[in-house]
């Protein structure tokens, strides 16, 4: 892939001069395959690694950025949502910058691309095999606001020490009644380590578990990558008695009718109207073009 | 003492412990037995070792030197210091309880009181929210604090009530040795004797072993039945409290007695 880069790149010497194939340096590239490799090789468990400066600030994806420049090649076809949907500025803007750093074709179909890079949502459409789905991440340690040391933590997941991933549960049912946790919900991955999801709503966890596709994670600012390799089981940690549910929603996507979608609320003007969609717009738009039609409307 | 496993093995067994700051003596030569039900206080002057021989007992320290040997629950002997991280960790969290002299360092002061007596329970695999809840009130009853105060946070609580939290924090596992570094330091008198009448009641209910540290001899006449007196990292007397208390013999001891406050 690299020589295939090499070779792009000489191409395309007028138009990017000064960049690299996927702006980051080979060497840095690989630095980062290594921790992927590694972290694909232990599931859930986070790999330090040397995070590089990028041209955006930090909690704006660097950390998916630097993973998805580590494994973009010349042959895939980029799709970059942010909270799930194609068409916000973060999208648009690391879309834009692998296309002018790549050169590769984007999409915003679900089932075109093979590298997705997200931002807090899991696509509606289900993943197949072969599909790379890379996470941004914020927080990486899901002992953080329990533990704060993180020398401590990394002794909790090396002796798998979790009792104190159910008192933050517990404390949600004693004060709400139920497990009000709704986003970055924890997760065991293969029996082994506890993983935080990201801050995907914890309607996406189900998808996790017995995913086709390679799940990447990337922390830019704390410098952790991990992964969930393909097929691999992930369990959303909870109690018997309050077992795990997902968000269910009372109404159906006003625009596409979809009931079994995760909707964001939207207000439409100044008298609080609101409007309940998809926040997967690709999964939304191809619903309509089918046919399927909400009973949207003012 | 209702009481006494096994009384013939001794739960505990010290050899020569000797820790080292640099080449500052923590504590040198201290050998012991502690037995099943028994309750062993450890008096002298702040600077004496005590609480450096409680950490390197509860191998929470590294020793320099010496051994201690600890009676797992299925009675075979084991050097503590040659158990894994996880093995030891795993006995601080059931077999064994640590009440330390600030509660703020043995609780978790931002999650409710429920949580906190609850946390042992679900770090060894308790998945019943309902069931922890019931243990955690249950054993909020036994400290003597009010059922409506499970959800509240330890930060809320006076400070006598924070030491009792952490007690129950500790007895909820059901260990079987509870080490104590000036459990009633910071608390009033009659808060602190309470307190003592608590843990007194629940040694004696639940046969707990414990090494009590305290610069204060009356809550080690109360508590224990045999004492060790430090001095500069040795234990220079040992015997039954009462007997060290009544008619202590090195010198001073003596004059640890004698500097008692009558009121």
């Amino acid at each position: 892939m690299s020589t295939d880069a090499r070779a792009f790149c000489r191409d395309e010497a007028q138009a990017i001069a000064t960049y690299n194939f996927a702006y980051l340096d080979e060497q840095s590239k690989r630095m980062i395959r290594r921790a992927i490799l590694k972290g694909i090789a232990v599931p859930g468990y986070q790999v330090p690694f040397a995070s590089r400066e990028m041209p955006m600030p930090y909690g704006w994806g660097t950390g998916g950025v630097q993973v998805t420049a580590s494994i973009i090649g010349p042959d895939d076809t980029l799709k970059v949502i942010d909270q799930g949907a194609d068409d916000t500025t973060n999208a648009i803007s690391i879309r834009k910058f692998f296309a002018r750093t790549t050169g590769v074709a984007t999409t915003t179909a679900t089932t075109d691309a093979s590298i997705i890079q997200t931002r807090h949502r899991i696509p509606e459409t289900p993943l197949t095999e072969g599909q790379v789905l890379v996470y941004q991440v914020p927080i990486p340690e899901p002992l953080r606001f329990l533990e704060p040391r993180e020398t401590e933590t990394r002794t909790m997941h090396a002796l798998a020490e979790y009792g104190v991933m159910h008192v933050k549960l517990y404390e949600d049912i004693a004060r709400h009644g139920h497990i009000a946790t709704t986003y970055a919900y924890p997760v065991k991955v293969e029996g082994r380590y506890v993983m935080d999801p990201s801050p995907t709503p914890k309607f996406d966890n189900p998808k996790m578990d017995q995913c086709p596709a390679l799940q990447l994670f990337g922390a830019g600012r704390e410098m952790r990558i991990y992964a969930i390799p393909p097929w691999t089981q992930v369990v959303s940690l909870d109690f018997e008695d309050h077992p795990f549910e997902v968000q269910a929603f009372d109404r159906p996507c006003a625009l596409c009718g979809a009931d079994d979608v995760f909707l964001d609320e939207v207000i439409m003007d100044d008298q609080g109207t609101r409007m309940f969609v998809c926040s997967d717009t690709d999964h939304c738009n191809s619903r309509q073009t089918a046919g399927h039609a909400g009973e949207q409307d003012t | 003492m209702s009481v006494c496993m096994n009384a013939d093995h001794p739960l505990m067994t010290v050899r020569d412990l000797t820790h080292m700051y640099g080449n500052r003596v923590g504590c040198r030569d201290v050998s012991f037995d502690l037995h099943p039900g028994e309750v062993l206080a450890v008096v002298g002057e702040s600077g004496s070792g005590k609480t450096t021989l409680l950490d390197c007992v509860s191998a929470r320290l590294e020793r320099s030197s010496g051994t201690v040997g600890y009676q797992m629950r299925d009675g075979r002997m084991q050097d503590l210091h040659a158990l894994s991280e996880a093995e030891r960790r795993f006995l601080m969290r059931t077999d064994w309880g640590f009440v330390h002299q600030n509660p703020a360092d043995g609780l978790r002061m931002n999650v409710s009181a429920g949580a906190n007596v609850g946390e042992r329970l679900m770090a060894v695999g308790q998945r019943h929210y309902g069931q922890i809840r019931e243990a955690a009130m249950d054993w909020l009853g036994r400290v003597e604090i009010d059922d409506d105060r499970i959800d509240d946070r330890p930060g809320t609580f006076s400070g006598g009530m924070r030491q009792r939290l952490q007690i129950a924090r500790n007895l909820v596992t059901g260990p079987r040795l509870v080490f104590m570094d000036e459990p009633t330091g910071g608390l009033d008198v009659s808060v602190q004797a309470r307190l003592l009448d608590l843990l007194r009641g629940l040694v004696d209910d639940l046969g707990l072993s414990a090494i009590v540290v305290t610069h204060d001899l009356a809550v080690a006449r109360l508590l224990s039945q045999r004492m060790m007196v430090m001095k500069d990292g040795r234990v220079i007397e040992t015997g039954l409290t009462d007997r060290v208390l009544d008619d202590p013999q090195a010198p001073y001891t003596q004059l640890l007695v004698s500097s008692i406050l009558q009121v």
